[in-house]
């Protein structure tokens, strides 16, 4: 009998595991990099402050309330626009996901206005509502409208036709097949859209308040670059980080409650 | 409740899925529709439950549901059809949320399909935490909690394991013998057909029409007993001989696609 040999392992691998301790790994040793090149010299303070420093002048901005006071600006037009933009692109999308005849005539229209970056939109939307704040807040209401819409819509599509034909079965009635599957069947999607609409109800803030406003993050960022003032530029870009966390952190809260099933 | 089939046809577009299908089911018999891949059993059985319209012929019954039938026509489908946001309980109580129910008789009612299906312990769980098994025997308590007069069940135990379905066999036999209905069963599992119809409908391949009717002489609740081995045996043999050649040309005809 001739000599036994072991077979030789050829699995492993392509299985994503969490590394808990990697992520603050590798954010530490950016920090750390940067710093030492800050401290060595390397980089011009100028143009890129240290990390120290942008801490520094992040925590005088946020005790002097300057951080407080824009950010709070901001929130006043990202929070109307957010639930304006929410609330009807809820309602066109599930009217379209439920409803053939509003698909038909919806699904042109929003396919059609999706891709135009709304930021394009401010100067028109100046124009109809005045410098003020309705003008920015329509157009985060609009730019969440879209990406909610075909969310909500895309989401009910996604609800497994059986368990309609099930309730059908059972002689459920329509509303209650809407109520009770189309709508919980599709609120991971609905809840996803959410996370897109966050992030580019926060990209919009920012853009129309570095176009026309005196007060905001975005407004505050654009000035401080016009300053050269980079230390506190880039406390505004840590504070917009910062409220991109936060609402991230808010939704999936809300993600880990009403999609406790899974 | 008796089920009338007459001149049942029905097409999907071009293609004719069901054709000239007549056939009579008596109260409380259950009858198996086997047949080849897509031969059109389960439309069929959507058509004899009203979830499909047919594009020929008709569809009726005589005689009246039993006393406290909620929805005389209830599915036991083969993916479950379960709700994953809802528990047990929650997934057999929906087709009462919209019945004229005390809060106690809907209680109740649940609490029985619970019972006559093992899951009273499971009630909290949601379909997630359950194996297979344990998922149909929801799908089959939320269909006996309407206490149905005609029980469409489409091809119940294929998504489950050998062994699971074994179980389930004699769950369903037992459930049977206590909540008396008519039922049909779509199946592709010829030892399914023996063990549990009284008739075997034996359907050509498309567009399906009966082909043969077989019908099992020994009571369902008798044919577990170790003395019918051979008499389920010699049923399976039989049907397999009836349906091998359409089979094996359904077969081609799906390659030759």
């Amino acid at each position: 009998m001739s000599e036994r040999r072991p077979v030789p392992f050829r699995g492993g691998g392509f299985d994503p595991k969490p590394r808990r301790l990697l992520p603050w790994i590798v954010f530490a040793v950016l920090i750390a990099a940067w710093q030492g090149a800050s401290s060595a010299g390397w980089l011009p303070a100028l143009f890129m402050p240290s990390p120290a420093t942008v801490v520094r002048a992040l925590g005088e901005l946020w005790l002097n309330g300057t951080l407080v006071e824009h950010v709070v600006a901001s929130l006043q037009r990202i929070v109307p626009g957010w639930i304006i933009g929410t609330a009807a692109g809820l309602a066109i999308g599930l009217a379209m996901g439920i409803f053939s005849a509003a698909r038909a005539a919806g699904l042109p229209i929003v396919s059609a206005l999706f891709p135009i970056p709304k930021i394009a939109l401010l100067p028109l939307l100046i124009l109809w509502f005045g410098i003020g704040e309705p003008s920015k807040v329509a157009t985060i209401a609009l730019g969440v409208f879209f990406p909610t819409a075909i969310a909500a819509y895309t989401a009910c599509d996604a609800v497994p036709r059986n368990l309609v034909r099930m309730a059908q079965s059972f002689g459920v009635p329509a509303r209650s097949i809407v109520s009770k599957i189309l709508l919980p069947g599709a609120m991971p999607g609905i809840l996803a859209g959410f996370r897109i609409s966050a992030s580019v109800a926060l990209l919009l803030v920012v853009a129309a308040e570095m176009i026309g406003a005196q007060s905001g993050i975005g407004a505050f960022v654009l000035a401080a670059g016009n300053l050269m003032q980079t230390d506190q530029l880039l406390a505004g870009v840590v504070m917009l980080s910062v409220l991109g966390l936060l609402i991230s952190w808010a939704l999936g809260t809300i993600e880990r409650i009403v999609l406790r099933w899974r | 409740m008796p089920l009338h089939l007459e001149g049942v046809g029905h097409r999907y577009g071009a293609v004719e899925a069901l054709a000239g299908i007549d056939l009579d089911i008596a109260d409380g018999e259950t009858v198996a529709l086997i047949g080849p891949s897509g031969c059109g059993k389960s439309t069929l059985l959507g058509i004899a439950g009203g979830l499909l319209q047919p594009t020929a012929g008709r569809v009726t019954v005589s005689g009246e549901p039993p006393a406290g039938s909620l929805n005389p026509f209830t599915y036991v489908f083969q993916d479950f059809a379960l709700l994953p946001w809802r528990s047990v309980a929650d997934n057999v109580g929906l087709p009462l949320e919209h019945r004229p129910l005390s809060a106690a008789e809907r209680r109740e009612r649940i609490d029985a399909a619970l019972t006559l299906t093992g899951l009273t312990e499971f009630a909290a769980a949601y379909p997630k935490q359950l194996s297979g098994g344990m998922r149909q025997r929801v799908g089959i308590a939320r269909a006996l909690v309407v206490r149905p007069a005609v029980l469409l069940l489409d091809e119940p135990l294929s998504a489950l394991d050998a062994q699971t379905r074994e179980l389930l066999m004699e769950d369903l036999l037992a459930i049977w013998a206590k909540e008396p209905c008519t039922r049909v069963y779509v199946t592709h599992n010829l030892e399914e057909a023996a063990r549990l119809a009284d008739r075997v409908v034996v359907l050509s391949r498309r567009p399906g029409r009966i082909r043969d009717v077989l019908s099992i002489e020994v009571p369902v609740a008798e044919r577990g007993a170790p003395r019918h081995a051979g008499l389920l045996r010699e049923v399976h043999d039989r049907l397999w001989s009836m349906i091998r050649d359409e089979v094996v040309t359904a077969d081609r005809e799906v390659r030759d696609v």
